[in-house]
């Protein structure tokens, strides 16, 4: 099993939601988050007070799906949530060592 | 019900058949108080909605525009610093407050004839409004004296300690309020222009009452507080100013209360004032962001909203004397004057006043004051009348110039005031509670460290 990360721009995620929809993937978790890479934040001002906001706001997906069906979910985030600009964000794939589903006790990709 | 429909019906008729059997005397007498009474009833129920309109001001205005300027875990204390003043003040008010500014006493200090609001009523008090009754008068004069330390709770906002601000507050109304609001508007007060003043100034509704004493006094407050925890290191942002943007648009409906309500009757004088009062502020709106828009490239929302309490502030002791054009050259003034006070002045000396209740409210109030001298006519008001009854011109428009000066001194004096009164003031609080709050109970917030609650729990 794989866990696949992805930090996306948050008005891409209805996008990448359908495009996963669209091949069979409808189990995710999602995050507001905030964060940046190389992608420069930009300048704000109160009453005089200058702010250099870098930290911006991006939505992280989450979700776990069997080795065989890792790199079609890939790419199809990467195509899904790509503008071609800087600050698109980062896909992230890892190992699992193990999956539980929590009602019954379900083991392995059966509990996916 | 058929025959009180049929009563109903005659009444007129038997009115008329009683007015024709009395004396022309008579009838003239029935008029005359009929016609009292139509006035009185004009008058006072304009005179209830502004005294309404002025505790909006405080609450929700105040309390929106301070609440949204600071950082959420403070929210909850500061929108409390403009709430309990509706409670505390005016427990005081009808204790002492109102005898302290109203009765006719001392040029500094009104004396107690009005303890205990003792013979204020539904008679009215000639001095200060003939045709509605005293109690009324008494009742829209409180809510000024809730406001104005409200003000200065813009300057120690997020980190004074809430036991001595209650302090604060009770002996700032005592020691600097009173005795200024008798000065300016209470009968034989120093500088009361149209009762008997010896220095005649005009402030029609509170440019150096309200404005110029809480505003000097905040400077004050930020000074001797020091600055926020992390002030210029830490990022501090508003933390919604949406809440700001509604509690400035009630600042401004509330303050045709303030203003035109300060012609004390439903008056051409009143319309003169609410007129004044809106075109000062559109002006000083758009003061504000003109100079923003070339100094940082982008008009902002805050600056907007920050314009028109400016343009409010300043336009205050000039409203009921000033004709529209001056209006709004007075708030194009103050729009752009405290624009540079809360940007370059305020960084440039380095003070923490944290929601800028001096640069706003102090150096508004002061533009208003003097330009007030400067436009004041007596085409807009001509209440000021010699023995004889001549209607007097009033400022520099009308040909005297000496009344700037006059206007300079009541500044100088409310700056005066305000500065001795509240230094020694803090030095009381601060001697006798401390005033600023604990280093972790301002990293955790006053709401969770004075109030024992958070402003938003979403999650519950």
């Amino acid at each position: 099993m794989k866990k696949i990360e992805a930090i996306i721009q948050p008005h891409k995620l209805e996008d990448v939601k359908e495009a996963l929809k669209a091949i069979g993937i409808d189990g995710m978790t999602i995050s507001e988050v905030r964060g940046h890479g190389r992608q420069k934040g930009h300048k704000e001002i109160y009453r005089g007070m200058e702010y250099q906001v870098d930290l911006l706001p991006k939505v992280k997906l989450e979700m776990v799906v069997p080795d065989a069906r890792a790199d079609e979910v890939i790419r199809t985030v990467v195509s899904s949530a790509r503008t071609g600009k800087i600050g698109d964000g980062k896909v992230f794939v890892f190992d699992v060592a193990e999956a539980i589903r929590i009602r019954n006790d379900d083991r392995g990709e059966g509990a996916l | 019900m058929r025959y009180r429909f049929w009563v109903a019906l005659l009444a007129p008729s038997v009115a008329l058949a009683q007015a024709a059997s009395l004396s022309p005397e008579a009838r003239l007498a029935n008029l005359e108080v009929a016609v009292k009474s139509a006035q009185s009833a004009g008058d006072n129920a304009w005179m209830l909605v502004s005294a309404a309109l002025v505790l909006m001001m405080t609450g929700p205005g105040l309390a929106l525009f301070y609440g949204g300027l600071v950082r959420r875990k403070n929210v909850l204390g500061t929108m409390m610093h403009s709430f309990i003043l509706m409670a505390v003040i005016t427990v005081l008010w009808a204790i002492i407050g109102y005898s302290l500014a109203f009765g006719e006493g001392s040029p500094v200090l009104g004396d107690l004839r009005y303890l205990f609001l003792n013979n204020v009523g539904a008679a009215p008090n000639a001095d200060y409004a003939a045709t509605i009754p005293q109690q009324t008068y008494m009742i829209y004069q409180l809510m000024f004296a809730i406001i104005t330390p409200a003000l200065i709770s813009g300057a120690f906002a997020e980190r004074m300690k809430f036991s001595a601000m209650l302090l604060f507050t009770v002996l700032w109304a005592l020691f600097v309020y009173f005795p200024l609001a008798h000065m300016v508007w209470g009968k034989g007060g120093l500088l009361n222009a149209f009762l008997g003043g010896k220095i005649p100034c005009f402030d029609f509704a509170g440019g150096t009452v309200v404005h110029i004493s809480s505003g000097v006094s905040a400077l004050v407050c930020a000074l001797y507080l020091g600055k926020r925890k992390g002030y210029q290191s830490e990022p501090m942002k508003p933390h919604s100013i949406v809440l700001s943007v509604i509690g400035a648009c009630l600042l401004w409906v509330g303050w045709f209360g303030f203003n035109a309500g300060s012609a004390l009757a439903a008056s051409a004088l009143a319309t003169s004032a609410f007129v004044a009062t809106h075109f000062a502020t559109a002006s000083a709106v758009l003061g504000w962001l003109l100079v923003e828009w070339m100094r940082n490239g982008k008009p902002s929302v805050l600056g907007g909203i920050s314009g028109a309490v400016a343009g409010l502030v300043a336009i205050t002791p000039a409203s009921g004397f000033v004709k529209p054009f001056p209006a709004l050259l007075i708030g194009l003034v103050a729009g752009i004057v405290c624009f540079f006070m809360v940007t370059a002045v305020k960084s440039k000396f380095g003070y923490d006043d944290t929601l800028d209740a001096f640069g706003v409210h102090g150096a508004g109030g002061t533009v208003g004051a003097l330009l007030t001298g400067v436009f004041a006519t007596s085409a807009v008001n001509d209440s000021l009348k010699d023995a004889s009854g001549k209607v007097l011109p009033l400022g520099l428009v009308d040909g005297v110039p000496g009344q700037v000066f006059n206007q300079a001194i009541g500044v100088a004096i409310s700056w005066i005031l305000a500065i001795v009164g509240t230094l020694i003031i803090l030095k009381i609080c601060d001697g006798l509670l401390g005033v600023r709050v604990a280093p972790d109970q301002e990293l955790d917030g006053l709401d969770v460290s004075m109030h024992g609650e958070e402003g938003y729990n979403l999650e519950s």
